[in-house]
């Protein structure tokens, strides 16, 4: 007879040391292991509950200004340094890994308008209310020196906005007109005018980067070309815009940041309709940023909080709020993608995690599997409702919650009163306007 | 293309023409145009600017796709193409079909569903791949050409295969605790018995090592081990116990009385209970509640099963239905009515396809599951008392004191079995070990250990880690859980003595490292070479009372 019985050599099963990995041989047999749906399901829905245990994102509060932090400006090629500019003239230069302040100095007389950083990283400008436009290097100067900018411009109008080009020297002002000026020369080599006396921000696109877009008073976006000698074109909405902001991975994706509580996102080639429209905040948004990834912004709005959005999503993923927290005035997400850092109405510069529930630090390469493993979980099951419950599930200051529930029934009363409107009369009559062409008014080339 | 070529033709023109050197790739050829074409990159690739490299080589790789074979050194690969993976095993590791194509679907869901279905055959395809690598291969026993396997006996089979798994086969002489119920671990590592007139052992049966002995001074209906070996569960006469590997008793569940049979739902940590006042109960064994109470209304029952693949509970009745239980319902979900008389056992294959059931009718009839269909019926001269499927699907079936082991019970008819063992008594349980060619009888005289060629599955995770976790006790074979921390290190050979008893309960130590003594029916090639057969009556455990105990029998 021929007979073989199940007998296993344990030389081929136990590790040889203690410092060698088990060995594990798998059999993937579906019937060995049953429950598969389920148990997956169970994980992911406590990979997402722990996802809410551990989302804390508040790092650290920057405190020193001694008026409202106005503008901040990122360091262009050092991730541990943040500028600030607060409303009494004050530029502070913070290092970020200590939380300390390294650098203070005494820009101009009243507000700061705007601040940047130069593309090489060894000087910044800033612009204020005092109508000049002063540059200063990084370094803090020597034992015994004075601060004293490197270059000082006076202008004929208060500067209310400020950006620098990526590769050249040259940058932009906004004021009453948008002026673009090249370092060495003490008047802009050029000046765009369209009718309209004020400027609210002007920005350079990161990748076309001769293109430049302006919030302006009269309820528009323009949007210019460096080497013409007149704008493009621009979109009048219904409501001012605060901010402009380009994608940095999509050149032709612009979001403003509107004082009707929207951002919406345009493409520079079709302004007839915004691309999307992201809702949530319930009062005016001031400022936003978005991630150097070009998948999500972030916004500061003049409600006391601050809201992540995807780039394509109506609604946000995630609202920051904290109780000494005021209006949100300027925001700005960090170049490594983890860190966003708001400043504020009362002096403080917040720094955040972009990722609530991220653990920041090197990882175990077992941790990062096993955090990659809950992301992907998440993302599976995110369309089921309880996970979505729990996922969605955010604790808001009460303010907030009530005036989004006010707001939500306000916005349906509306919306049923075009209903009725346009189901009492002549069919035809009353178009269906959608929500995205409902806030642009006019394209004007 | 015509300027580089020009390039190369003028000062070939005019300077001394050098020859380059010989490549391996370059085929040898008299045309002067067709080496230009093809070799103008490497040729002058130094002499041309770098926008023409580049461009040469562009081109030199599009004719290299064109003729590819022209290019590779040695033979051609015989077997072109990734490596053929059989249909059957493919179809083992399906999981769902591609998804139908809706006709008005938005352009990123339909990206994303493909990619989903084409990850989904990767995984298919890989997991097939590796099936190959499995170490081990399943057991099998073949006769000679007039032998049936069926003669073979398990002195034969002991002989022929090596020590460790002669070893497996054993007998433990209990005669005086009545006849045994017995249940393995979910790793197929630990056993334990529970004889009915009280007597329960926990035994990690490779190694002959006793966790725990204790008597509980009750009659025992049947025991069952909970989610790991550091738990059981004694349903004894009145209620149900909970005892820790050790023996302590844990809990005392007086809300279960009266049960009979127990199940174990693995996945859902949930103890499944019958009692004889025909109650169906359910115990969450993580948080210690009661998640469900049945009444099924249908009677003493103490026939039960569970299905591995969806954890629903068989019931067997005495009006030969058998019915499908969940927790989640107050009404039996199927009921099937099986047999002319009562049923008398009750088994469902690992991937929840088959059953098997026997009943008073003396038939033995197997049912698909998924489609309530019956599939065969054969006849035994004496019914089966008591059923087991194994993980590849050997039916064994007891009747009386013959234990009959069946292979392949629903594809084609059984004519024969496929082995055959009597045992000393009437079998009162039977379970095959999970990853081990073993079967498992619990009988009057106490318990049989029997080798059964390809009944166990070869390769599994499960067992692999609690083996490391038993196998890194070290090598001087003292026995030592890795999740807890043993702190008795007496030496594993001292024999238990009557003095021990005396020991107040709470110190006395029938832990890890005292050997089961017993009658053991050691193989010839024995593991201690200077025992031959040591015959040592084991000795009753009292739960401090042994008085007590003398004066009840």
């Amino acid at each position: 007879m021929k007979v073989k019985v199940l007998s296993r050599n344990p030389d081929d099963y136990v590790r040889e040391t203690k410092l060698d990995i088990q060995r594990v041989p798998r059999n993937y047999d579906p019937s060995l292991h049953p429950f598969e749906v389920s148990r997956e399901y169970t994980r992911a829905l406590n990979a997402t509950k722990l996802e809410r245990v551990f989302a804390k994102p508040f790092l650290a509060s920057l405190d020193g200004h001694r008026d409202g932090v106005n503008c901040l400006a990122k360091h262009t090629t050092n991730l541990s340094t943040l500028l600030s500019g607060s409303c009494d003239g004050e530029v502070k230069v913070w290092n970020l890994t200590k939380r300390e302040c390294v650098r203070t100095l005494q820009a101009h007389e009243g507000f700061v308008r705007g601040m940047v950083v130069r593309h090489c990283g060894t000087s910044f400008f800033t612009v204020g209310d005092d109508k000049t436009i002063k540059q200063w290097k990084i370094e803090a100067p020597a034992y015994g020196e004075e601060e004293e900018p490197l270059n000082t411009i006076l202008g004929k109008t208060v500067f209310t906005g400020l950006d620098h080009h990526r590769k050249e020297g040259v940058f932009a002002t906004c004021g009453q007109q948008v002026d673009v000026w090249d370092e060495q020369r003490s008047s802009p080599i050029r000046s765009f005018t369209w009718g309209v006396d004020s400027f609210s921000a002007v920005r350079f696109n990161p990748v076309e980067t001769e293109l430049l877009a302006s919030c302006a008073s009269d309820r528009s976006i323009v949007l210019y070309d460096m080497r013409e000698p007149a704008p493009l074109k621009k979109v009048i909405m219904t409501m001012r815009s605060n901010t402009v902001c380009w994608n940095p991975m999509e050149a032709y994706y612009f979001t403003c940041s509107n004082e009707d509580y929207n951002l919406y996102t345009y493409d520079m080639r079709y302004l007839d309709k915004p691309i999307n429209v992201h809702m949530d905040h319930v009062s005016a948004v001031l400022d936003l940023d978005y991630s150097p990834t070009g998948k999500e912004f972030v916004s500061a709005s003049f409600d006391k909080t601050i809201r992540i959005f995807p780039k394509d999503g109506g609604h946000s993923r995630e609202v920051y709020h904290t109780k000494r927290m005021q209006h949100v005035i300027c925001i700005k997400w960090s170049a490594d993608n983890k860190y966003i850092l708001s400043g504020s109405d009362e002096m403080n510069i917040r720094l955040w995690k972009a990722n609530a529930a991220e653990k920041l630090g090197v990882l175990a390469p077992r941790e990062r599997q096993a955090a990659n493993y809950s992301q992907k979980l998440k993302e599976k099951y995110q369309h089921h409702p309880q996970i979505k419950r729990i996922a969605n599930h955010r604790h808001l200051p009460k303010i907030i919650y009530h005036q989004t529930r006010e707001q939500r029934v306000m916005k349906e009363a509306r919306r049923k009163k075009e209903r009725n409107v346009r189901k009492h009369s002549r069919p035809g009559t009353v178009p269906v306007v959608s929500e995205k062409e409902k806030h642009v008014v006019t394209v004007v080339k | 293309m015509a300027a580089t070529s020009e390039a190369v033709v003028n000062p070939a023109h005019v300077e001394k023409t050098k020859k380059p050197p010989a490549r391996y790739w370059d085929e040898p050829q008299e045309g002067k145009d067709e080496n230009k074409v093809g070799k103008d990159g490497e040729q002058t690739g130094e002499t041309l600017p770098q926008k023409h490299v580049e461009k040469a080589k562009k081109r030199k790789n599009d004719e290299d796709r064109g003729d590819a074979k022209k290019f590779i050194s040695g033979k051609p690969d015989p077997f072109p193409g990734p490596a053929h993976i059989s249909k059957d095993r493919m179809q083992k590791f399906k999981r769902r079909d591609k998804t139908k194509k809706i006709p008005r679907q938005h352009y990123k869901l339909k990206d994303m569903m493909a990619r989903s279905d084409e990850v989904s055959e990767m995984a298919q395809k890989q997991a097939a791949r590796i099936d190959l690598l499995l170490p081990e291969d399943a057991g099998f026993l073949e006769g000679d050409e007039d032998e049936d396997t069926c003669t073979i006996s398990q002195e034969d089979i002991s002989d022929a295969v090596d020590i460790t798994s002669a070893s497996k086969y054993f007998d433990l002489k209990l005669s005086q605790f009545g006849p045994y119920r017995l249940d393995y671990s979910r790793t197929g590592r630990h056993l334990l018995l529970g004889g009915r007139r009280g007597h329960i052992a926990c035994i990690d049966w490779q190694t002959k090592q006793l966790m725990c002995e204790i008597n509980v001074m009750e009659s025992i209906n049947d025991v069952k081990w909970l989610h790991s070996e550091a738990m059981y569960a004694v349903a004894q006469k009145k209620w149900l116990y909970i005892y820790d590997s050790n023996g302590i008793e844990l809990h005392c569940i007086r809300k279960f009385n009266d049960v009979l049979r127990m199940q174990f739902l693995p996945y859902h940590f949930l103890l499944a209970t019958v009692s004889a006042t025909s109650f169906l109960q359910y115990l969450d064994v993580s948080v210690g509640k009661e998640v469900a109470a049945i009444n099924t209304k249908t009677g003493r029952l103490d026939v039960m099963c569970q299905n591995p693949q969806n954890a629903i509970v068989h019931l067997g009745h005495s009006n030969g239905t058998v019915t499908l239980w969940s927790p989640n319902q107050k009404e039996a979900l199927v009921k099937m009515l099986c047999h002319q008389g009562a049923v008398r056992s009750v088994a469902v294959d690992k991937t929840g396809t088959y059953m098997v059931t026997s009943g008073m009718d003396k038939k033995l009839k197997v049912y698909d599951i998924r489609a309530f269909k019956p599939l065969k019926s054969y006849f035994l001269p004496a019914g089966a008392s008591c059923l087991s499927l194994s993980q590849r699907g050997l039916l064994s079936a007891a009747t009386g004191d013959i234990v009959q082991v069946y292979r392949d019970v629903w594809s084609t008819p059984v004519t024969k079995p496929y082995m055959a063992h009597r045992v000393q008594r009437t079998v009162w349980g039977m379970h095959f070990c999970p990853f081990e060619d073993v079967l498992g009888v619990g009988h009057g005289e106490g318990f049989t250990s029997m080798l059964i060629p390809g009944a166990g599955e070869p390769t599994s995770t499960v067992w692999i880690q609690i083996h490391i976790a038993v196998l890194s006790r070290g090598r001087n074979g003292r026995l030592r859980p890795c999740w807890r921390r043993s702190t008795q290190s007496s030496s594993p050979s001292t024999p238990l003595s009557w003095d021990r008893w005396t020991k107040p309960p709470s110190s006395r130590s029938t832990k890890t490292g005292s050997k089961l003594w017993a009658l053991i029916h050691l193989p010839k090639k024995s593991l201690f070479p200077g025992i031959r057969r040591r015959v040592v009556v084991l000795p009753a455990v009292l739960k401090g009372a042994r008085d007590k105990w003398l004066m009840r029998t």
